[in-house]
């Protein structure tokens, strides 16, 4: 085969069960695109000869290839060259036997695209299955599947039809895109470099003609900017920001903010060395450079920089698709250290949501660890706001590495679904504002009122019994001539909120607005009781912020289960038929307050027990 | 010329970028050849022109003349802060070991001595990995225990380019920006970007058989043998590379020595 001048190199990891034909297959593409060290072929034929074997056996190749270059080492991913007319390939050879996942990582994650094999008799089996999850979680999304061993089903182009439609259904299951399929005979090389007349009915490419279209390094120069600071160097009188385009393109001249700061500055200029002979103006996804800003700004090490038009999120709980690959199982409440991009920060593990097993079984029951070579899916928390992209919408950035001590233990992808953006909650948008000091102070009211004001925040999920509560103990309250009031949920949103529906957003923006008001209310000298799920710990971190003295969480606890059976409002049940998206419990997340002033546990005790706890624990707090 | 070359450069700059951050103290192994003058290279463009750390020949006082020369030139020209560190004497090798590869030994030995003098705690060195098949199992931050050697059968996953940078007290790191290209990448760079090496790469008729030879590797002079080529310039040598099926070390005589000299040495904490 003639050699190509194109000196792009595309990176191929090959996959699938054990046994399904890997080696074979590798062995005829090194032969038929000629990339076979001089000797080799007629070193193989000797070898099956001798051995008595008919047909050549391909896989010997690879043997023998590993033998010399490996000498003892087997286990580690190897990289073997070879090239077609159209472009240099590096096979990235990922063994197939369960316990190297971390070789294979290691191997796949320099991937432009792979070749997922399987076998046309035996089909997709449990490796076939983890491997492509694998290979959506390391977001290759170039998929060439090879149904293998077509011989062995005589060619029969309706087994491949029912078997390709399998393969298809399971991948886009996994939110891969539609794979190439080509059936193979890699032990006759048919459809690997030429077609066969076995195959008259398939008009498809050849598996090497699939592989020459697809494209190298994805280029991630059109999706917003990122730019994530690697160091800061001080040579003489210029500070010089380096780093990485991870995706997008910035120019001199261009606004950034740098999150999760929040500080703002102009590119000044692109360094180069040796000195260019004009200026560099502007720099794309993939290029390592240095800039310099216009404003002596703090930014070190892990700020993250975009424009304005596109910022990153900022938060400090979301959620991730893990692999897992360390002795010591992942465990709830555990701490670790994650790193994306520059950035590196300490998370707890919140919880463990879905754990698949090394065998793509999904295991029943409550989780509370994920062990080595699983998949999961879990929920996070950090102690700082930190600047992420879901790997949706950014797959540079939007993927994390997971540290145990020093070591890598796991990663995967980040996902931000169902979680609040705090950038811009709570900030005042306008400037120019100074708060007027009032004459009366808040020990006048309580003596005028004869009691003490403070906000009892009642938080549970749907159908717990906050309302109900809130109600009853404000009647009990006002019949002790106490002056109060309760800010409710459904009617909140029916005036002051009107405008707010039930993305993460709104939702954290109507905590916001109760947290403001039920402020002013409590400053007004009234007991408040607030009646609201405010599922995020977050936002009520937040309300408890602005008066951390008179702020009481009281934690109406029901679990899920029996809310679901009281169900007052009948939405869980249209939660559960999908008519209502993003209901607290079902498909958007509560958080249980982690230090409650008062947990009340309305599943073991009827109303008027809740109500006495609740009013004799205010009764003592606001009593002068 | 060849935008892939773009992206090997800034992977490499990255890598060199991340180390700095995360690694102190640092030195770099200059052996002078064509490897670590690009990766030098590569370390002046991340630094924009400055070499923050130093640089080491492990010396064995039996390099080529050449190789001194062309350090002393650049040492002077680019102003480069090089530290010539002695490596010991061939006796104090492990006598079991075959003659060549006893001698390269004194290269890992060399090392062990430096990290104990200078208590570096990386150590950058531009090997790459298609030189040979045991450095292709490298990792591009390799950690290595305080007598140098390598576990390759359970090494830390890689991956995403968040690498493993902290350790237990008394390992050491080896950092491979280079580990990704491959000797014509780094022919092609060299050419692209002006960077000067050693004429030795370079053919000329030999005194005695008036062979056309060069070195295609270079190392000290008991054991490196130039290989015949008519390459006497970078274009002939890119082009010669484009052809050739002859292995890159085959000049090299202590790879050669037995089957399993090159993983005996690197075991032991070789480059």
């Amino acid at each position: 085969m003639k050699k190509t001048k194109n000196l792009e190199t595309l990176n191929i990891v090959i996959v699938g069960h054990v046994d399904h034909g890997k080696s074979t297959l590798i062995g005829r593409l090194l032969h038929d695109t000629d990339s076979l060290p001089e000797g080799k072929h007629e070193e193989l034929k000797k070898i099956c000869e001798d051995r008595g074997t008919e047909v050549l056996e391909w896989s010997f190749v690879l043997d023998a290839f590993q033998a010399e270059r490996d000498q003892a080492v087997t286990i580690d991913t190897t990289q073997i060259r070879f090239a077609t007319e159209a472009r240099n390939y590096t096979l990235i050879d990922a063994p197939g036997h369960k316990q190297f996942l971390k070789n294979m990582i290691s191997g796949a994650s320099q991937a432009d695209a792979a070749i997922l094999v399987v076998d046309a008799q035996e089909g997709m089996l449990e490796q076939t299955c983890m491997h492509a999850n694998l290979l959506s979680l390391l977001g290759i999304r170039q998929i060439l599947v090879v149904i293998n061993k077509i011989d062995l089903i005589d060619y029969d182009q309706k087994k491949f039809k029912t078997l390709s439609k399998q393969v298809t259904d399971y991948l886009t299951s996994i939110g891969l895109k539609v794979p190439h399929i080509v059936p193979v005979s890699a032990r006759n090389g048919d459809m690997i470099a030429t077609r066969s007349d076995n195959f008259s009915w398939h008009k498809k490419g050849t598996l090497l003609e699939v592989l020459d279209s697809f494209d190298v390094g994805a280029s991630y120069s059109r999706l917003p900017l990122r730019f994530p600071i690697q160091d800061v160097y001080r040579h003489d009188e210029k500070r010089i920001l380096v780093g990485r385009v991870e995706t997008g393109s910035l120019s001199v001249g261009d606004k950034l903010v740098f999150s999760p700061s929040d500080e703002t500055a102009t590119i000044q200029t692109i360094e180069g060395w040796p000195e260019p002979k004009k200026p560099i103006k502007k720099a794309e996804a993939g290029e390592c450079i240095g800039l310099t800003i216009d404003k002596s700004i703090f930014v070190e090490r892990g700020e993250l920089a975009s424009h304005t038009k596109s910022l990153p999120m900022l938060t400090n709980v979301f959620r991730a698709n893990i692999f897992w690959l360390s002795s010591t199982p992942l465990k709830v409440g555990n701490t670790y250290r994650i790193r994306y991009g520059t950035t590196e920060a300490s998370m707890n593990v919140q919880s463990i949501d879905r754990v698949f097993d090394n065998e793509n079984v999904e295991r029943e029951g409550a989780e509370t660890e994920v062990c080595r070579n699983e998949i999961a899916e879990i929920t996070l928390r950090t102690k700082n706001h930190l600047a992420v992209d879901s790997f949706a919408d950014n797959p540079r950035l939007g993927r994390m590495v997971i540290y145990e001590k020093y070591d890598i233990a796991g990663g995967g992808s980040i996902l931000t679904e169902g979680y609040p953006d705090q950038r811009t909650l709570g900030k005042p948008k306008s400037t120019n504002i100074t708060a007027v000091k009032a004459l009366i102070n808040p020990d006048m009211r309580a003596k005028q009122f004869e009691h003490k004001s403070g906000i009892f925040w009642l938080t549970g999920l749907s159908g717990s019994g906050k309302s109900t509560l809130a109600i009853a103990v404000e009647q009990a309250l006002y019949e002790r001539t106490m002056h109060t009031y309760v800010l409710d949920g459904d009617n909140v949103r029916y005036g002051l909120n009107s405008d707010l529906g039930f993305s993460p957003e709104d939702r954290a923006e109507n905590i916001r607005r109760i947290g403001e008001v039920a402020n002013l209310l409590k400053d007004s000298g009234l007991i408040v009781i607030t009646s609201f799920i405010s599922p995020y710990r977050e936002d009520r971190q937040r309300a408890r912020a602005l008066a951390p003295e008179s702020f009481h969480e009281i934690y109406v606890d029901a679990d899920l289960e029996t809310c679901e059976n009281r169900d007052p409002k009948g939405l869980y049940k249209k939660a559960r038929t999908g008519k209502i998206k993003d209901f607290t419990g079902i498909g958007s997340p509560y958080e249980p307050p982690e230090a409650p002033e008062l947990v009340i546990n309305t599943k073991d005790n009827n109303v008027e027990v809740c109500v006495k706890q609740i009013v004799d624990y205010i009764m003592n707090v606001v009593k002068t | 010329m060849y935008p892939y070359l773009d992206k090997l450069e800034a992977q490499s700059i990255y890598i060199i970028r991340e180390a700095y951050q995360r690694v102190t103290p640092l030195g770099m192994l200059w052996s002078i050849g064509k490897d670590s003058t690009a990766l030098l290279w590569l370390i002046r463009k991340a630094f924009f022109g400055r070499v923050p750390f130093p640089l080491i020949l492990l010396d064995t006082s039996m390099e080529l003349d050449e190789v001194y020369a062309f350090r002393d030139k650049y040492v002077k020209e680019w102003d480069l802060d090089c530290i010539n560190h002695m490596c010991p004497p061939e006796e104090e090798m492990d006598q079991t070991l075959p003659p060549d590869t006893r001698a390269a030994m004194r290269k890992a030995e060399g090392l062990k001595s430096l990290l104990d003098e200078h208590k570096f705690k990386g150590i950058f060195a531009g090997i790459r990995r298609d030189e040979q098949g045991l450095r292709a199992k490298e990792r591009v931050f390799s950690p290595r225990s305080i007598d140098g050697s390598w576990d390759f059968k359970d090494q830390p996953p890689e991956f995403w380019d968040q690498y493993k940078t902290e350790f237990e007290e008394g390992t050491h790191l080896r950092m491979h920006p280079l580990l990704q290209w491959s000797e014509l990448d780094i022919w092609r760079y060299t050419k692209k970007e002006g960077i000067p090496c050693c004429d030795l790469y370079f053919a000329r008729k030999d005194a005695e058989t008036g062979e056309m030879m060069r070195y295609r590797s270079l190392g000290e002079k008991n054991i490196t043998k130039p290989v015949k080529s008519e390459a006497s310039n970078i274009d002939e040598v890119i082009t010669e590379l484009e052809s050739t099926k002859v292995s890159e070390r085959s000049g090299r005589t202590m790879d050669q020595e037995t089957e399993d000299s090159f993983e005996r040495l690197r075991a032991a904490g070789y480059m």
